[in-house]
């Protein structure tokens, strides 16, 4: 299945949660920020939140900035 | 003496933000903090750089207000699903509204500022908007619900120092919010200027980031914005600009 | 919140106590301000003030050019009607008066109206007594729309109103509302009011207000000099002014300082208010307010009103009378005061130019699109 990351589209085997998107690209929970679909997604809401094809993501951290 | 600056609840002992961008290396930013005495720091909502692994947020200590800015934005939508995306990181209600539709001066929208923040202010943000100095702007932001304006000193990044003192001075006298000079200040002095004149705090990024020395720049700001807040405070003696009298203008009085 | 509430909280205020806290030095740093509060106004309205007056009126001279140049604005009162329903103690046409009573037909209108166009004057202001019988607001409106025809700007001085119906006459083509409060100190108010619709303080304080919320370019206020302590009701006008100002920031506030003149019944001033003291309200309201404009009628001198020309005035009346008619007919006795400045228009235009000044009859045209 494909699914646009960041305005790239990327491949994925097999349906899996926002959680598991994540951490196998070893990014850390706590520091990003995702938006499903142009939904908002809570943190609490990672392992549940399924990535089907299709699906847009973003994936955002705080960078510097003035 | 007990002098707060308070916005959104929080009372500021320090008036100096400062910026996380354009420092060399960000491992220093807790020692600029700490040398400048700082509480506000201003970060950027960016996609995420799967390469690198960097993030910012480990430089920055628990206890500093974070100030994300909605950077990138072009208008007011995009303003506003950034500060929305920013809230959702859990870091607080604090947003720098920057709406910059224009990449050669990088001179913020007035207009998509003010929609954006009454949008913003109603979902409970705390709402500090980036803007051209502009009296009828910053009404209509105070209007809208804006914590503070943050005019601009003179254009990004271009350590001017503070060109639109005029302008800002009319703000500070007709604008029922703390006014918070952004941009351009590009030496202690320039900010040492602004506080004598009555603005509520100064925002400064590159004129810290890029020195020989931020650690120490850091300090400089620190005491210049509290020298200038001091000066303020204390009532800045009369200085003798008026011409004097040629000749007597009340002298039918006594005629 | 009006300035009826904003001005309760200050009736208590102790203007002794703060007068005497005033220092010359706290005068001196006042001068060399660029922009001064509410404070520092009254610091300046404050008998030890009066030292500086000629600082005080250097610094107004200057502000006044920056602001307006070298210009005086022309405008002659036209009284439609002397009915009135008022006791106001200190008033010709107060209502126990045995003045003649008289209301200009529509015809007087017009006549009176191509005899002051004459004079090339193209602002006028239209006065009425307090009585909505005989000159209702359809009659005023209807003398507005004849006026019209000659004058580029018509201020109304009449009787409070409603926010509707000053948008109506607004509507018809008056452009500015002149409104006095007379007195901005509550009790003495009532004592000098003491029968007719004017009697309320509150409804009155407020009148300006409405008019610019219906629309008015320019609102004109005052208070009655002579009636209470000058110094107070001095900063009490311009207090007003300046709430008027922040919160209609596109409407034209301006002041007038009228002293008590002689009146039919003899009324005495209550209190004095010598030419210093005028000078010094000028001058500190100039620096207070540098973008509003002065009036300063015939009420006053030929030599003061010259005099005073430089000094922060930005308009004056100009071949007055206060008697309705008075522009055609002679003169009678039924005046509301006395005129103290007689000189025609022309003779006011060669004196004005005379001091480098501009006379202008004609600064402001509504266009109703």
């Amino acid at each position: 299945m494909e699914i646009i990351v960041n305005g790239s589209s990327e491949n994925l085997n097999k349906s899996c949660s926002i959680y598991d998107y994540i951490t196998n690209k070893g990014l850390t929970p706590e520091k990003i920020v995702i938006e499903h679909n142009y939904n908002i997604i809570p943190m609490d809401k990672y392992k549940t939140t399924i990535l089907n094809d299709n699906d847009k993501i973003e994936v955002l951290n705080f960078v510097g900035g003035g | 003496m007990n002098d707060f600056l308070e916005i959104g609840n929080i009372k500021l002992k320090s008036r100096l933000f400062t910026g996380s961008g354009k420092y060399s290396d960000d491992s220093i930013i807790p020692d600029v903090l700490e040398s400048s005495g700082s509480q506000v720091i201003t970060v950027a909502l960016r996609r995420v750089d799967f390469n690198a692994n960097e993030n910012v947020m480990t430089h920055i200590p628990k206890d500093t207000v974070l100030l994300p800015n909605t950077s990138g934005a072009r208008n007011s939508e995009e303003a506003i699903r950034i500060a929305r995306l920013a809230r959702s990181a859990g870091c607080g209600d604090w947003i720098k509204i920057e709406v910059i539709p224009d990449n050669r001066y990088l001179m913020p929208d007035g207009y998509e500022t003010v929609k954006a923040t009454e949008v913003l202010a109603n979902e409970g943000f705390i709402v500090l908007p980036y803007i051209n100095p502009d009296l009828i702007i910053g009404k209509q932001l105070h209007s809208a619900g804006a914590a503070a304006v943050m005019p601009l000193g003179s254009p990004i990044g271009s350590n001017r120092g503070f060109r639109t003192e005029e302008i800002v001075r009319i703000m500070i006298e007709e604008i029922d919010l703390p006014i918070i000079v952004d941009a351009g200040i590009g030496k202690p002095s320039d900010a040492t200027k602004a506080m004598e004149m009555g603005a509520a705090a100064c925002l400064v990024n590159t004129a810290i980031a890029v020195a020989d020395n931020p650690v120490l720049m850091g300090r400089a700001f620190g005491n210049a914005v509290k020298s200038g807040r001091d000066g303020f405070l204390a009532g800045i003696g009369a200085q003798n600009t008026n011409a004097s009298a040629s000749s007597p203008l009340t002298g039918f009085l006594d005629e | 919140m009006n300035f009826y509430s904003k001005i309760l909280n200050l009736q208590n205020f102790d203007f002794n106590t703060f007068f005497k806290n005033v220092t010359k030095s706290q005068i001196f740093k006042i001068l060399e301000k660029n922009r001064i509060d509410e404070n520092d106004f009254l610091a300046l309205l404050s008998p030890v003030a009066e030292d500086y007056l000629e600082d005080m009126a250097q610094k107004s001279k200057i502000l006044t050019q920056n602001n307006f140049g070298k210009t005086i604005s022309l405008y002659t009162p036209l009284y439609l009607s002397n009915y009135c329903k008022n006791r106001c103690v200190y008033c010709g046409f107060n209502t126990e008066s045995k003045q003649l009573r008289k209301q200009l037909s529509f015809d007087d209108v017009y006549k009176e109206a191509s005899i002051i166009s004459s004079t090339g004057l193209k602002h006028i202001l239209i006065l009425t007594g307090d009585s909505r019988e005989k000159s209702s607001v359809q009659y005023i409106k209807k003398c507005i729309e004849i006026l019209k025809e000659f004058f580029d700007s018509i201020a109304i001085e009449i009787y409070a109103l409603e926010t509707d119906e000053y948008k109506e006459l607004n509507d018809a083509g008056a452009d500015s509302l002149t409104i006095y409060q007379e007195t901005y100190n509550e009790s003495l108010y009532k004592d000098l009011h003491l029968k007719g619709p004017k009697r309320d303080y509150e409804y009155r304080i407020n009148a300006p207000e409405r008019g610019a919320v219906a629309g008015m370019h320019s609102i004109n206020i005052a208070a009655l000099l002579g009636l209470d302590d000058f110094r107070r009701d001095a900063f009490f006008t311009g207090i007003h002014a300046d709430y008027l100002q922040q919160k209609y920031p596109a409407v034209e506030i301006g002041i007038s300082m009228p002293r008590i003149r002689p009146v039919d019944g003899g009324f005495k001033p209550l209190h004095n208010v010598s030419d210093r003291n005028l000078l010094q309200f000028i001058t500190a309201f100039r620096i207070f307010m540098p973008r509003c404009g002065i009036t300063i009628s015939t009420r006053e001198n030929e030599k003061l009103r010259d005099n005073l020309l430089p000094l922060g005035v930005t308009k004056m009346s100009a071949g007055s009378t206060t008697t309705v008619g008075g522009h055609s007919d002679s003169e009678d006795e039924s005046k509301q005061f006395e005129i103290s400045d007689k000189r025609s228009v022309s003779d006011m235009m060669s004196a004005i130019k005379s001091f480098g000044y501009q006379p202008v009859f004609k600064d402001w045209e509504q266009l109703n699109l």
